[in-house]
């Protein structure tokens, strides 16, 4: 489906700063294009939500300007708010109701005629799955429920422009998969752009057409995922060694392959000069000099790499999330 | 290894950091200090001409006659408060430490005994200063005075008993309510306005009835300097003190059973 | 009508504020332990009171012999109080649950918000007071006024509701907490009793207590009510009560509603 020419967002400058405080979004610029996936990927406290909280006119910014859907969020907040849907850090819901009340009282607040709040309130309480579940209180809703149903709410008045901000912190892999595809679908069938803020890899690796890493308030990175990878380029090999004081006798050996960087506890790892056909050589070199490692990995370059690359430093829970890029491999004799 | 802390150790122990936890935080200190006070201020302020009914005999004034009652209340909710303390403890997973480290875990119980009745020692301090400044005329003497705040303390400890057995069986602040409207529902069936002999209808037999009222006329007995029933009531005390002390004991074990 | 249009407009403000209503009865009767307290802790405590203090009916200059009637009153100011907490409570978990930016992104007006919030109490307080006149005439109390009285009785019941609600509701929006709104809770309370809920004004001995209760504007609240249960028409009651209930609910809509205009600072 053709997305619509005016589902795109914008940010010149946009800067927000809290009274007697810290610049907690210190100028964005950005563009995303309508019907595309956009993922906002940063730590705890880097602007992300700051930064959705502006788009969707909560907020309103400090300096720089945005534009959403071809209206200023500033001047134009009504028509931002009727183009846009948003499902924000909280499933933000009244555990009193059912989903289906839920729908009736987004369905009214939005205009929408009798007949039609019916049919669209329940049409999408089946299309994420909560068809059982639509008349019981959802105060005793799982976490993945409340996620479905704070999606479809957003989705009550036909958006073109859809934020979500950290969708699926706290989901089980199977809730998370499911939010994912409804995400995708979303995008490709109707041509809805998403702006999806995130501090999982994954999820941006996985589902953002392209990516932009905040820090500290400020964009550092932007690309498609692949792109920004590609930047980095190298692979980079982790050793732990068996004897912990045999480590800067390890890190000796891997410093011949590349430069080092940042390894896990315990253990040593460089960025390899050439590709992951070095590795055979890592092996026959450590072993030649006579040192045991109990684990050696070969990590694909990831989008914490591209992260470490410009801020020095790991993305929070980077490493922690299943499915990451990494290729473990047996204890490697000596 | 380590069998846990001695008895009363451990019971001190456990009273101390219960009470630095109300001395430090006001939301939890200030409550328990100002009912009391409001109470006396709205009852011997605004209802004081009730000392004109015909019959009302008392001879120390109306300010005294309320503060029997408020000196009861304060007493019974103080408790009551304490009783908050050991559900939050439980609930917040302070209790199973608690649990693992005391030989005998009685002494816990014993420990927030002593932290009511060091709290409640601070009300009284308070409250009596205000009622003294706000015309409270005791009749009774040194012996008296100390025979009722003798009896305020058992009701303290009658509370107390009654609010932990439920703290410790459902270990959940949302079970304050549960502590708290009994004990303030028995209050006010007292003669908490009038002379018991003034009442009529219901509450007359209701008070009759609730042993909370024996203690509330010998306190008030006991502030006026008349002869009051001693034994019978410090016997109905502690009568309900052994009670409700069993209740509070079986509520430890089952505590101590949920881990 | 295509949704983008519909939503850019909205729904009607009768719509968006009985929808709100609709939602805040829901769930208020949903909860009873919202509902409970607010009905049985000012029938028990018109229960102790008017039979723990019937002999008062024997001070000289008192204005009835049944201190049930005199007392009669009590419950429907207090029950006031629990709609200030009910009412502000349900707004502060909306606002710290995140429900608050829900509605916020909605083309939802926010008089709309305070005037569906206020339909909510609107309803409870009806029932209130429903339960408590029922119950305070079954027991024995006699309403002067007549069946007349009866319709005066509940409009200036639900206006002192919706004056108090209005508080609550300054004090959620204002605050955001939950915590906060209960913790009001003591003040109100403390200025039910420092009035004339008790005895009649001139019949308050100290002259310190009888001065604070002709200043609180709660005594003439519950003067107006008491007189048509005691009374039957004292113009000059009703009128103070009426005039003071209207004062409280301009007040405390007004503050509500320049808070709300902070809170909902979307753009």
């Amino acid at each position: 489906m053709q997305a619509a020419a005016d589902n795109s967002i914008e940010a010149s400058g946009l800067e927000r700063k809290f009274k007697n405080g810290p610049l907690a979004v210190a100028g964005i610029d950005l563009r995303v294009e309508p019907g595309e996936i956009y993922g906002f990927l940063g730590p705890n406290g880097a602007g992300k939500s700051t930064t959705v909280h502006m788009l969707t006119t909560l907020l309103p910014p400090s300096g720089g300007s945005a534009r959403v859907a071809g209206h200023d969020v500033v001047r134009e907040g009504p028509a931002v708010r009727a183009a846009i849907g948003a499902a924000l850090q909280e499933a933000a819901l009244d555990p009193h109701l059912t989903a289906r009340e839920h729908m009736r009282l987004q369905t009214a607040l939005h205009g929408l005629p009798r007949a039609e709040r019916v049919r669209r309130g329940d049409a999408l309480i089946e299309r994420v799955g909560l068809g059982d579940a639509a008349d019981r209180k959802v105060g005793g809703y799982s976490g993945g429920m409340r996620r479905r149903l704070d999606l479809a709410l957003a989705l009550v008045h036909g958006p073109r422009v859809l934020f979500l901000d950290e969708p699926t912190t706290g989901l089980d892999p199977q809730s998370r998969a499911a939010l994912w595809d409804e995400v995708a679908r979303l995008a490709r069938d109707e041509g809805v752009t998403v702006f999806l803020t995130t501090q999982y890899l994954e999820e941006a690796d996985h589902l953002a057409e392209r990516v932009g890493i905040i820090d500290d308030g400020r964009i550092v990175a932007e690309g498609t995922p692949a792109a920004l990878k590609a930047e980095i380029g190298r692979p980079s090999v982790e050793a732990e060694p068996v004897e912990p004081e045999q480590a800067g006798g390890v890190l000796g050996v891997l410093e011949r392959f590349g430069e080092p960087v940042p390894g896990a506890d315990g253990a040593v790892a460089v960025r390899l000069e050439g590709g992951p056909e070095c590795l055979t050589d890592v092996i026959r070199a450590l072993d030649g000099e006579g040192l045991r490692v109990a684990n050696l990995q070969l990590h694909a370059p990831s989008l914490d790499d591209v992260f470490l690359e410009k801020t020095g430093r790991h993305l929070e829970g980077a490493g922690e999330e299943p499915g990451t890029a990494e290729h473990e491999l047996a204890e490697s004799p000596a | 290894m380590s069998r846990g802390a001695p008895y009363l150790s451990a019971a001190l122990g456990i009273s101390w950091r219960s009470l630095h936890n109300v001395f430090t935080t006001p939301a939890l200190l200030i409550p328990a200090l100002v009912f009391p006070l409001f109470f006396l201020a709205a009852f011997a302020g605004g209802l004081s001409a009730v000392a004109e009914t015909p019959g009302f005999d008392y001879p120390n004034g109306y300010t005294t006659f309320i503060f029997g009652f408020v000196l009861l209340q304060a007493s019974a909710l103080g408790g009551v408060f304490t009783g908050f303390s050991i559900a939050a403890d439980f609930e917040r997973g302070m209790g199973r430490r608690m649990l693992l480290a005391t030989r005998r875990r009685t002494a816990i119980v014993l420990a927030y005994l002593l932290t009511a009745a060091v709290r409640v020692f601070v009300t009284w301090t308070v409250v009596t200063v205000v009622a003294l400044l706000a015309g409270l005329t005791v009749g009774g003497n040194a012996t008296e005075v100390a025979g009722l705040y003798l009896l305020s303390l058992t009701v303290n400890v009658i509370a107390l008993l009654f609010a932990a057995g439920i703290a410790l069986r459902l270990r959940t602040l949302q079970a304050g309510p549960l502590m708290q409207f009994p004990i303030f529902m028995l209050l006010f069936m007292t003669p908490v306005y009038v002379p018991q002999a003034l009442l009529a209808g219901w509450i007359a037999g209701a008070a009759e009835l609730n042993p909370l009222t024996l203690i509330l006329n010998t306190n008030r007995d006991l502030l006026a300097g008349l002869p009051a029933e001693i034994a019978l009531t410090y016997g109905v005390a502690f009568g309900l003190i052994a009670l409700l002390a069993a209740w509070a004991v079986t509520g430890m074990r089952r505590a101590e059973a949920a881990g | 009508m295509n949704a983008a249009a519909a939503t850019l407009r909205g729904s009607p403000l009768p719509t968006q504020v009985g929808t709100l209503a609709g939602r805040s009865v829901l769930r208020t009767l949903r909860q009873p332990a919202m509902i409970v307290p607010s009905i049985v802790f000012p029938l028990f405590l018109l229960a102790v009171n008017s039979a723990g203090l019937d002999a008062a009916t024997n001070i000289p200059g008192f204005p009835t012999d049944s201190y049930l009637t005199f007392a009669l009153a009590f419950p429907f100011v207090q029950g006031a109080l629990f709609a200030t907490m009910n009412c502000g409570q349900s707004l502060a978990e909306d606002i710290e649950n995140g429900f608050f930016n829900r509605l916020a992104l909605t083309p939802m007006r926010g008089s709309a918000l305070i005037a569906g919030q206020l339909g909510g109490l609107v309803a409870i307080g009806l029932l209130q007071a429903t339960v408590y006149l029922a119950v305070g005439l079954l027991a024995g109390g006699e309403m002067a006024s007549g069946a007349l009285g009866v319709p005066v009785l509940f409009a200036l019941s639900i206006l002192i509701s919706i004056g108090f609600g209005g508080i609550g509701m300054f004090m959620a929006i204002r605050s955001g907490s939950g915590e906060t709104v209960q913790g009001t809770f003591p003040l109100l309370f403390v200025l039910l009793f420092f009035s004339s809920i008790s005895l009649p004004r001139d019949l308050i001995e100290q002259q310190w207590f009888q001065t604070v209760a002709t200043i609180n504007p709660v005594s003439y609240l519950i003067e107006g009510i008491r007189s048509l249960f005691v009374v039957g028409w004292d113009a000059e009651a009703l009128a103070l009560a009426f005039a003071i209930a209207a004062a409280l609910i301009a007040i405390a809509i007004s503050v509500a509603a320049l808070s709300l205009r902070e809170r909902l600072v979307r753009t």
